[in-house]
C-alpha cells in the first residue's frame, strides 16, 4: 500500500464515525478501528523493505515551486513511530468506547481522534519538511479540538487555547526555521537535507535555523519554558491524554530532533541548547510531578520530565545516547500510556483522581493495582521492567557527558531519576496502599474487560520488553536509531551489564527516591510554602495583556472620529506628494494670462464664498448659501474661459443640488453640532493647519500644472481634429461625452441612477423604522411663512413649465453641434419639474405624475446601453456611433446621429434620478405632516388621504 | 470582433435597470433575474478566462476609436482572473443573501448588486485611467447602497464614514488624474507607460506626484494602514452578505496598484520602483495592525474585518517586492483571501442570526447548529490565519519564499509569522467563546456592547430604523443546511485552491510574466510634442447612411 494512502486512510476514517454513530457507538468504534487496522496493515506491508534496511518513499508534486512536495518516506524511525501511533490508536479506540459516557458525543470524538491519527502518521511518514509542517500544525489543531472536547468545562477551553497558542506558534517559528534550512540545503526533501549535513552545519544561518526549529520542537514536546501547556491539556478525556499527550503527539518534537539529528547535531550549540533544555526540563518536571495530587497532573509532569530526558539524550549528540533516546521513546509510550489509562480507570471507578482522597485501592481494585504497579515501577526505572533498561542507558550517557561537560550533568540526571522514583512511588503507595477508606466519592471496583484490555496489553508489552529486550525490541530500536544517526548501531540491550557506574547511580536514585518519598509530608509543606513562578499564569497574563493592549491600540486608532481619519489621510497625501516631487518641478513653459479687474472681482467673490463656507459651516443654511455662491462663481469662470458647456452644466447642477439640500435641511438640525471625539482645542488647531496646508498644496499643484505644457501631444488634439469628421458633431465637448468617451458617460449616468435608487432605498428604510414615529410627531422648529405656496410663484412656475421643457428639448437637440446635450437638458427639465413641486406642493405634483421615476431611470440606462449594443449588429464595438443626414419635409436637412439616442438615455436618467431623489425627500416631509407641502386649495385635496 | 470581452460589464448593466423596471415590486422576479445574471456571468467569466490561457492579450476599442484616443478594454490573464473571482463570489453571496432572506430587508438589493458587479467588472477590464475612475464611482455608490441596505442607526453611521472617506479618495483620484494628464497628455494606461518611459527629466517630478497620489487612492481602497480607518466599521456594520462581497473591494485597490505599477509606472525611470518604496513599509505595518486588531476585537464582525486588513498586508507585502518577484504569490493569495474573507463574513452572518448575544465575544445561550458552525468557523479561521491545510498556508508559504528577495526579509518574516500567531490566539479565543462557552440560561443576560453599537453620529439623518443584532428572542432562522451551503462552498474552494496550489502558482507565474512582457512591448517611443505626425482618421466612423 502506498504511503500516501496510508496517511490518508485515517482522514477518511474521520468521516466515518460521524455517520456510523447513528448505527450505534459500537459500530462507530468498529469503523474507526477497522480503518486504523487497515492503515496498520498498510504499514506492515511496507515493513519488510524497511527491515531489510531500505527506505520506502513516494513523491507527488504539490507546490513544487516553493519546494512543497507531497513526499512520503518510511525508514526505521518512521516505522517505529507509525507502529506506535496505529497500535496504541487501536487500544485507545477500544478504551474510549467504554470510557466515554452516553452523554458524550462519541462520533465527534472518534472523528477528531482519527483526524489526529492521520496528522500524526503524516508527521512521521513525511518525506518533505514542509509537508511535515503541514501535518505538524494539523496535530495542533486536532489536539485543540480534542482538549476542548468537553466544551462545558472552562479548564478544557482554556487548556485547548493554551495548547494551540503554544504549539501553533512553535509551529510558526519552526516554519521559518525549516525554510531557512531548506534554503541552505537547496531542497526541502528530507533525503536531500540529510545529505547536506556538512553544508548546513557550516552555514552562517545554522544558528537561527537551529533556534527556530528547536522552538517548534520544544513547544510541541513540552520542553521548558513551553512545558506548561501539557498539564493544562489534561482537561481532555483520559484516552486523549494517553494517546496525544503521552504516547504520540508530544513525541513529535522529539521525532523532529531525531530526524534532523544527523544534520543539526555535531556543533556545540546543539549540545548546549538541546541537551541543556532537556536536562533542565527533566529535573523541573520530576520535582513538580512529586507534588501533584491529581493523578493526571502527576503523570503530565512526569511526561514533561521524561520528554526532557529524551531531549537530553538526543542533545548529547552521541550515537549511544541517540540509541538510548529512541529506546526510551518506545518504553515511555508503553508504560506512560498504560498509566494514563489506569488513572482513567480509577477516575471512572472512584469518580476522583485526587491522591488525597484515594488510598487503599489495592484490595478493591487488584487488577488495576497490578497494572499500576507495572507502570509505576517501569517509570521509576526498577528492574526488570523496560523503563529500567533505557534509564540505565541514559545514566551511562550522562556519566559520559559528565567527563566532557562537568559533573553537573550526571548529578542532575541522578537527581531527576531519584525524583522520578519518588513520584512513581507516590502514585502507587498513596493511591493503592494504606487502609480502605469509606469516603470515596464512588465505591471503586475493578473495570470490565473493555477498559482493562488496553492497559493490560501495554503493561504486558512493558514487562516483555523488560524481560526479553533483544528479541522483542532490540532489532526495531537498532533500526530506528540507525535511521536517526545514519549509521549502524551495534549496542545491545541487556538487563545486566555488570557492576557499572550507571548501575551505582541507579541504585542511589532508588534509595534517594525512597528517602524523598518517606519525607514527603514535610517536603510537601515546604513546597506549598515556596513561592515560585507559574508559567501557566504568566502565559495567561501575557495573553490577557496582549489582548488588552491590542484592544487599547485598536480603540485608540479607531476612535470613530471622522475628522481624525480625514486628517491622517490628508497628512499622508501631502507628505507623499512632497516626497514624490523631490524638489522643484521643471521650468514653467506657459505664460501667465492677464487678469482684468472685472475677473479679479469674481475671483475675490469665489475666495470669499469659500471662506464663508468655512466660517459659517456650523450654520447650515448659511454654509449652503456660500456653497451656492462658490458654484456660481465657478460657472462664471467657465464662461470667462470659453467653456459654455461646462458653465451650463455647472449652473444647473448647482441649482438642483441646492434645492435638494434645502429640502433635506428642513429635517436636520439647523446647526452642525461639534463632532464627537474631535479632541481638545490644540487638535482642532492642528486640523486647521492640516486643512490649510492641503488647500495650499492643491493650489500649488494646480498652479504648477497650469503653467506647464504637456510633455507630449495630448490626446485632445485628436478629439478636436476628429470631432466633425469622425463624430459628426461640431461641439467637441458633447462628442467627447457621447462618442469618444461615451463609455465613461454611460458609467456616470449609471452612477446617477444608482444614487437615486440608494436615496430611495434609504428613505424607505427610514420610513419603515422607528424614525417614522419620530417624524409623525415632528414639529417644525422654524417659523413658517404665512403663505406656503404664493400664488405668484405657482402661476409663474406653471407658465414656465412648458417653456422650460421646450428649452430642455432645444438644448438636447442642438447639443451635438453647439453647447448643450442630454445631461444639461435633463437638468433643465428636472428644474422645471422641481419648481412645480416647490410652488404647488408635493401632492399636487405627484397626482399629475404619469411615469414613475424608477421607470425613467431604468429606461434611460437601458436606452443608452442598447444604443451601444446596437453597434454589435454591425460588428462594431460597443457604442460605435454612426451619423447621417436626412431630409425632413418642411424642416429641411437634419443630421441624425446614433449618439442622440444615447444622449436621450442620458437625459431620461438625469430627470429620473433628480426627481426620484426629490420624491424620496418629499416622502419624509409628508410623513412629518402632510400639510407641509400641500398645495393650493384645490377642488380635491390630495393630501387628505395622505394625512391618514 | 470579440464582443464577449465587454459582456461582463454590459450584462449586469442591462439587468440592473431591468430589475428596477420590471421587478421592483416582485421579489421572485428580482431573484430570478439576479440569479440568472450571476450564473451567466460566471459561465462567461470562465469562458473568457480559458480564452486568455494562450497568453494573448485581447483589446477592445470602445466606439471603434483607436487607443489611446478612445477608451480601450484589455482582457489578459490578470483581468480574466479578477472577472472569475467577482463572478464566483457573486454567485456565493447572492445565494447566501437569498437563502437568508437578506435581500428582502430593504429596497433595490438586487439591482444594486448587479450595479456593484458591473462596477467591479468594468474596473478590472478597463485599460484607461479615467475610465477606471468612472467604474470606481459605480462600485462606490453601489457599495454604499448595499452597505446601508436594511438601514439601522449603527449601519448608517458607519456608512457615512465609508462614503466620506471614499469621496475624499475620489477627489484625490481626480487630482491624480489631472496631474497625470496635464503632464503626459494621455489617459490610456499603456500609452501612459510609453510616455513616462520617454519623459523629459524636467517633467518627472510632477508625474511622480500624480503617480503617488494615484497609488494613495488605491491604497485607501485596499485599506492599507494608515488609510484603513474606514474598513473595520464598514465591514462590521454592513449586512453579512454585503460584507462578504466587500471582500473583493479591497482587492480592487490591490489590482489597480498592480495594473498601473506594471503597465504605466513600471516602464520608465521616473516612476519605476516608486510603488515599492511607498508600499513596502505600509504593507508590513498593515499586517501587524490587522493582526493586533484580530486579537483585540470585541465582536466577530470586527474580528473578520481586521483579518481582512491583515490579509491586505500580506498581499501588498508581496506586491511591493522589487522586480515583480511577488506578483505570482500575490495573485494566488488574492484569490485565497477573497474567499477566506467572504467565508468569514458569511459565517458571522449565520452566527448573528442564531445567537442570543449577536456577534459579541461574550458568552451567550446555546446556539442552534453551533457544532457545524463552529467547525466552519474553525476552517475559515485556519484559512485566514494561514495554517495548513487550507490555501492560507500555501499562499503564506509562497509569499515567505518571495520575501527573501528583499534584504530585510528577516523582519518581514517576523512580522508575518508573528501576525499569524496573534491571529491564531485571537481566533482561538473567539471560537472558544462563540461556540464552546455557553451562558447558563438561568443567569442574567450579560450586558455589553456588540457590533451594532457603533458610536452614532448625532448628525445622521433623523432616524434610527434599527435592525437590531441583539435580540432577546430570535426569530427562527432558516435551516442551517440551506443557508450554510454557500459558505461551505467557499470553504471547499479554499481546500481545492490549496490542493491545486502547484498548478495555480504556475498559472499565476504565467500571468506575472504576461504583465511584464506587455509592459515591455508597449514601451515604444512616443512622439514628443511639436513633432507629431498628422493625425489619422479611423475607419468605421462617419459612414452613416442617408
Amino acid at each position: 500500500m502506498s504511503l500516501g494512502l496510508i496517511v490518508l486512510l485515517p482522514f477518511f476514517g474521520a468521516l466515518l464515525p460521524g455517520l456510523l454513530v447513528r448505527a450505534g457507538r459500537d459500530t462507530a468504534a468498529i469503523g474507526a478501528g477497522a480503518v486504523t487496522l487497515l492503515a496498520a496493515i498498510g504499514v506492515a506491508l511496507n515493513a519488510p523493505e524497511v527491515l531489510r534496511g531500505g527506505v520506502v518513499s513516494q513523491s507527488l508534486p504539490w507546490l513544487p515551486q516553493a519546494g512543497l512536495m507531497a513526499s512520503f518516506r518510511m525508514d526505521g524511525l518512521g516505522l517505529m513511530f507509525a507502529g506506535l501511533i496505529l497500535g496504541i490508536g487501536l487500544l485507545i479506540i477500544l478504551y474510549a468506547r467504554h470510557y466515554l459516557t452516553k452523554q458524550d458525543p462519541f462520533g465527534k470524538f472518534l472523528s477528531f481522534l482519527m483526524a489526529f491519527q492521520g496528522a500524526m502518521l503524516g508527521i512521521v511518514l513525511s518525506g518533505n519538511v514542509l509537508m511535515l509542517l503541514v501535518f505538524w500544525e494539523l496535530t495542533s489543531l486536532t489536539s485543540f479540538l480534542l482538549i476542548g472536547y468537553w466544551r462545558h468545562l472552562p479548564e478544557g477551553r482554556q487548556g485547548a487555547r493554551m495548547a494551540l497558542g503554544v504549539t501553533a506558534s512553535g509551529g510558526l517559528a519552526m516554519l521559518a526555521g525549516l525554510l531557512i534550512l531548506g534554503h541552505v540545503a537547496g531542497s526541502y526533501e528530507i533525503a536531500d537535507i540529510l545529505a547536506a549535513g556538512p553544508a548546513i552545519r557550516s552555514s552562517e544561518l545554522y544558528l537561527p535555523a537551529l533556534i527556530l526549529i528547536c522552538i517548534g520542537a520544544f513547544a510541541k514536546s513540552a520542553q521548558f519554558p513551553f512545558h506548561f501547556w501539557l498539564p493544562q491539556a489534561m482537561a481532555a478525556p483520559t484516552p486523549v491524554s494517553a494517546y496525544l499527550h503521552s504516547a504520540t503527539m508530544v513525541k513529535a518534537g522529539l521525532y523532529l530532533l531525531a530526524r534532523l539529528w544527523p544534520v543539526l547535531s555535531g556543533r556545540e550549540e546543539w549540545v548546549w541548547l538541546v541537551a541543556g533544555t532537556g536536562l533542565l526540563t527533566m529535573c523541573i518536571g520530576a520535582v513538580v510531578a512529586l507534588f501533584k495530587d491529581d493523578l493526571k497532573g502527576l503523570l503530565a509532569y512526569s511526561t514533561v520530565s521524561h520528554l526532557g530526558l529524551i531531549t537530553f539524550l538526543f542533545g548529547l549528540g552521541t550515537k549511544a545516547a541517540a540509541f538510548a533516546g529512541v529506546f526510551h521513546i518506545l518504553n515511555h509510550a508503553l508504560f506512560k500510556a498504560a498509566l494514563f489509562l489506569v488513572a482513567g480507570i480509577i477516575d471512572h471507578a472512584a469518580h476522583t483522581r485526587d491522591l488525597k482522597r484515594l488510598g487503599g485501592l489495592m484490595r478493591l481494585m487488584p487488577l488495576t493495582f497490578l497494572l499500576a504497579g507495572i507502570g509505576t515501577l517501569s517509570m521509576a526505572g526498577v528492574p526488570p521492567f523496560n523503563g529500567f533498561l533505557s534509564k540505565e542507558l541514559m545514566l551511562e550517557a550522562a556519566l559520559e557527558a559528565g567527563h566532557a561537560f562537568g559533573p553537573l550533568i550526571p548529578v542532575a540526571a541522578g537527581l531527576a531519576a531519584a525524583f522520578s522514583v519518588a513520584y512513581a512511588g507516590r502514585f502507587l503507595i498513596h493511591g493503592f496502599f494504606g487502609p480502605v477508606r469509606h469516603d470515596y466519592p464512588e465505591y471503586p471496583h475493578d473495570p470490565g474487560p473493555g477498559l482493562a484490555i488496553s492497559p493490560l496489553v501495554l503493561a504486558g508489552l512493558a514487562v516483555a520488553v523488560g524481560l526479553m529486550p533483544e528479541p522483542i525490541a532490540g532489532g526495531l530500536v537498532r533500526l530506528a536509531s540507525g535511521a536517526v544517526t545514519g549509521a549502524e548501531i551495534d549496542t545491545h540491550i541487556a538487563l545486566w551489564h555488570g557492576l557499572t557506574p550507571a548501575l551505582g547511580v541507579s541504585m542511589a536514585a532508588l534509595l534517594g527516591g525512597a528517602v524523598i518519598l518517606a519525607a514527603y509530608r514535610p517536603l510537601a509543606r515546604g513546597w506549598a510554602a515556596t513561592p515560585r513562578p507559574e508559567a501557566r499564569l504568566i502565559y495567561g497574563q501575557i495573553e490577557t495583556g496582549l489582548r488588552r493592549g491590542a484592544r487599547a491600540l485598536t480603540a485608540w486608532l479607531l476612535n470613530g472620529a471622522l475628522s481624525r481619519y480625514l486628517g491622517v489621510f490628508l497628512v499622508v497625501t501631502l507628505a507623499a506628494g512632497v516626497w514624490a516631487l523631490g524638489g522643484a518641478p521643471g521650468p514653467e513653459t506657459r505664460p501667465m494670462l492677464a487678469v482684468p479687474p472685472g475677473v479679479a472681482v469674481f475671483w475675490a467673490l469665489l475666495v470669499l464664498g469659500s471662506a464663508c463656507v468655512v466660517a459659517f459651516h456650523r450654520t447650515r443654511v448659511l454654509a449652503l448659501v456660500a456653497v451656492g455662491i462658490v458654484g456660481l462663481m465657478v460657472s462664471m469662470a467657465f464662461v470667462y474661459l470659453s467653456a459654455p458647456d461646462l458653465a451650463l452644466t455647472q449652473i444647473s447642477v448647482e441649482v438642483v443640488t441646492v434645492i435638494l439640500m434645502l429640502l433635506a435641511l428642513n429635517f436636520l438640525p439647523k446647526r452642525t453640532p461639534a463632532p464627537e471625539g474631535a479632541g481638545p482645542r490644540a487638535w482642532q488647531m492642528g486640523a486647521g493647519v492640516i486643512a490649510t496646508l492641503t488647500g495650499l498644496g492643491a493650489g500649488a499643484l494646480s498652479y504648477a500644472l497650469m503653467r506647464r505644457d504637456f510633455a507630449f501631444e495630448p490626446i485632445s488634439d485628436y478629439h478636436l481634429a476628429n470631432s466633425v469628421p469622425g463624430g459628426g458633431g461640431a461641439n467637441v465637448v458633447n462628442v467627447i461625452l457621447v462618442d469618444f468617451r461615451g463609455y465613461d458617460t454611460f458609467g456616470e449616468i449609471t452612477v446617477l441612477g444608482i444614487a437615486a435608487l440608494v436615496i430611495y432605498a434609504l428613505t424607505e428604510s427610514l420610513l419603515g423604522g422607528p424614525a417614522s414615529r419620530r417624524l409623525i410627531a415632528w414639529t417644525p422648529d422654524q417659523a413658517r411663512a404665512g403663505d406656503r405656496h404664493p400664488l405668484m410663484m405657482v402661476v409663474a412656475s406653471r407658465v414656465m413649465m412648458p417653456i422650460a421643457v421646450l428649452v430642455g428639448v432645444y438644448i438636447f437637440l442642438r447639443g451635438h453641434n453647439t453647447p448643450g446635450g442630454g445631461f444639461i437638458a435633463g437638468l433643465v427639465m428636472a428644474i422645471a419639474l422641481l419648481m412645480q413641486y416647490m410652488a404647488s406642493g408635493f401632492a399636487w405634483a405627484q397626482a399629475r405624475q404619469k411615469i414613475y421615476y424608477h421607470v425613467l431611470i431604468g429606461l434611460g440606462v437601458l436606452i443608452a446601453g442598447f444604443t451601444g449594443i446596437a453597434s454589435w449588429a454591425f460588428d462594431r464595438p460597443f457604442l460605435t456611433s454612426a451619423f447621417g443626414h436626412v431630409h425632413i419635409p418642411l424642416l429641411g436637412d437634419a443630421e441624425i446621429a446614433s449618439a442622440m439616442a444615447f444622449d436621450l438615455g442620458v437625459l431620461l436618467t438625469v430627470v429620473g434620478s433628480v426627481m426620484l431623489a426629490l420624491a424620496s425627500l418629499s416622502r419624509i416631509a409628508r410623513r412629518a405632516g402632510g400639510e407641509v407641502l400641500s398645495g393650493l386649495p384645490a377642488p380635491h385635496d390630495d393630501d387628505a388621504e395622505d394625512r391618514r | 470582433m470579440n464582443h464577449w470581452i465587454i459582456a461582463p460589464v454590459i450584462l449586469p448593466a442591462v439587468l440592473g435597470p431591468l430589475i428596477v423596471l420590471w421587478g421592483r415590486f416582485d421579489m421572485l422576479l428580482q431573484r430570478v433575474f439576479s440569479g440568472f445574471a450571476v450564473g451567466a456571468l460566471l459561465v462567461l467569466s470562465v469562458v473568457l478566462f480559458v480564452s486568455t490561457l494562450d497568453g494573448q492579450t485581447q483589446h477592445y476599442a470602445l466606439g471603434n476609436w483607436p487607443a489611446p484616443f478612445g477608451i480601450e478594454l484589455v482582457l489578459d490573464r490578470l483581468s480574466a482572473l479578477m472577472l472569475v473571482i467577482v463572478a464566483a463570489l457573486g454567485v456565493l453571496v447572492l445565494w447566501h443573501a437569498i437563502a437568508t432572506g437578506w435581500d428582502r430587508k430593504g429596497w433595490h438589493f438586487h439591482s444594486l448588486f448587479q450595479f456593484q458587479l458591473m462596477g467591479l467588472n468594468g474596473a478590472f477590464l478597463t485599460a484607461d485611467a479615467f475610465n477606471l475612475f468612472v467604474f470606481f464611482e459605480i462600485l462606490l455608490i453601489a457599495s454604499y447602497g448595499l452597505m446601508i441596505h436594511a438601514g439601522g442607526k449603527a449601519r448608517l453611521a458607519a456608512g457615512l464614514q465609508y462614503v466620506v472617506m471614499n469621496l475624499a479618495g475620489s477627489t484625490l483620484f481626480l487630482f491624480a488624474l489631472g496631474t497625470i494628464y496635464a503632464t503626459t497628455g494621455t489617459l490610456n494606461m499603456a500609452d501612459l507607460g510609453a510616455r513616462i518611459a520617454a519623459l523629459p527629466p524636467g517633467d518627472a517630478g510632477l508625474v511622480r506626484v500624480g503617480a503617488v497620489l494615484l497609488i494613495l487612492v488605491f491604497a485607501l481602497k485596499a485599506a492599507l494602514v494608515p488609510l484603513h480607518f474606514w474598513l473595520p466599521d464598514t465591514y462590521a456594520g454592513a449586512p453579512g452578505p454585503v460584507a462578504a462581497l466587500f471582500a473583493v473591494m479591497t482587492k480592487v485597490g490591490a489590482y489597480s496598484i498592480l495594473r498601473l505599477s506594471s503597465i504605466a509606472f513600471g516602464a520608465g525611470p521616473a516612476t519605476d520602483g516608486l510603488m515599492e518604496d511607498l508600499l513596502w513599509p505600509a504593507a508590513l505595518v498593515t499586517l501587524a495592525i490587522g493582526a493586533v486588531g484580530v486579537l483585540g476585537a470585541r465582536d466577530l464582525g470586527r474580528l473578520a474585518a481586521w483579518s481582512a486588513v491583515a490579509s491586505m498586508g500580506n498581499l501588498m507585502a508581496a506586491l511591493a517586492l522589487p522586480g515583480g518577484a511577488g506578483v505570482a504569490p500575490a495573485l494566488y493569495y488574492m484569490v485565497h483571501s477573497t474567499f477566506a474573507g467572504a467565508a468569514m463574513f458569511l459565517i458571522a452572518d449565520l452566527v448573528a442570526s442564531r445567537r442570543s448575544e449577536g456577534l459579541g465575544l461574550h458568552p451567550a445561550a446555546a446556539m442552534a447548529g453551533g457544532g457545524l458552525l463552529g467547525l466552519m468557523f474553525m476552517a475559515a479561521a485556519v484559512a485566514a490565519a494561514g495554517l495548513p491545510p487550507l490555501s492560507g498556508f500555501t499562499g503564506k508559504l509562497m509569499i515567505l519564499e518571495a520575501l527573501t528577495s528583499r534584504p530585510e526579509w528577516p523582519l518581514a518574516w517576523a512580522v508575518m509569522l508573528g501576525g499569524s500567531l496573534l491571529m491564531v490566539v485571537g481566533f482561538a479565543r473567539a471560537g472558544s467563546v462563540l461556540f464552546w462557552k455557553e451562558r447558563d440560561p438561568k443567569a442574567a443576560p450579560a450586558g455589553g456592547k456588540t457590533s451594532a453599537d457603533i458610536p452614532a453620529d448625532p448628525d445622521a439623518l433623523p432616524a434610527e430604523a434599527e435592525e437590531p443584532r441583539v435580540q432577546t428572542s430570535l426569530p427562527a432562522p432558516r435551516a442551517l443546511s440551506l443557508t450554510a451551503a454557500p459558505t461551505v462552498a467557499a470553504l471547499l474552494l479554499l481546500a481545492a485552491l490549496s490542493a491545486l496550489a502547484g498548478p495555480a502558482l504556475t498559472w499565476a507565474e504565467g500571468t506575472a510574466a504576461q504583465l511584464t512582457e506587455d509592459t515591455r512591448r508597449e514601451a515604444h517611443q512616443p512622439v514628443p510634442r511639436g513633432m507629431g505626425a498628422p493625425l489619422e482618421i479611423p475607419t468605421g466612423h462617419g459612414e452613416g447612411g442617408h
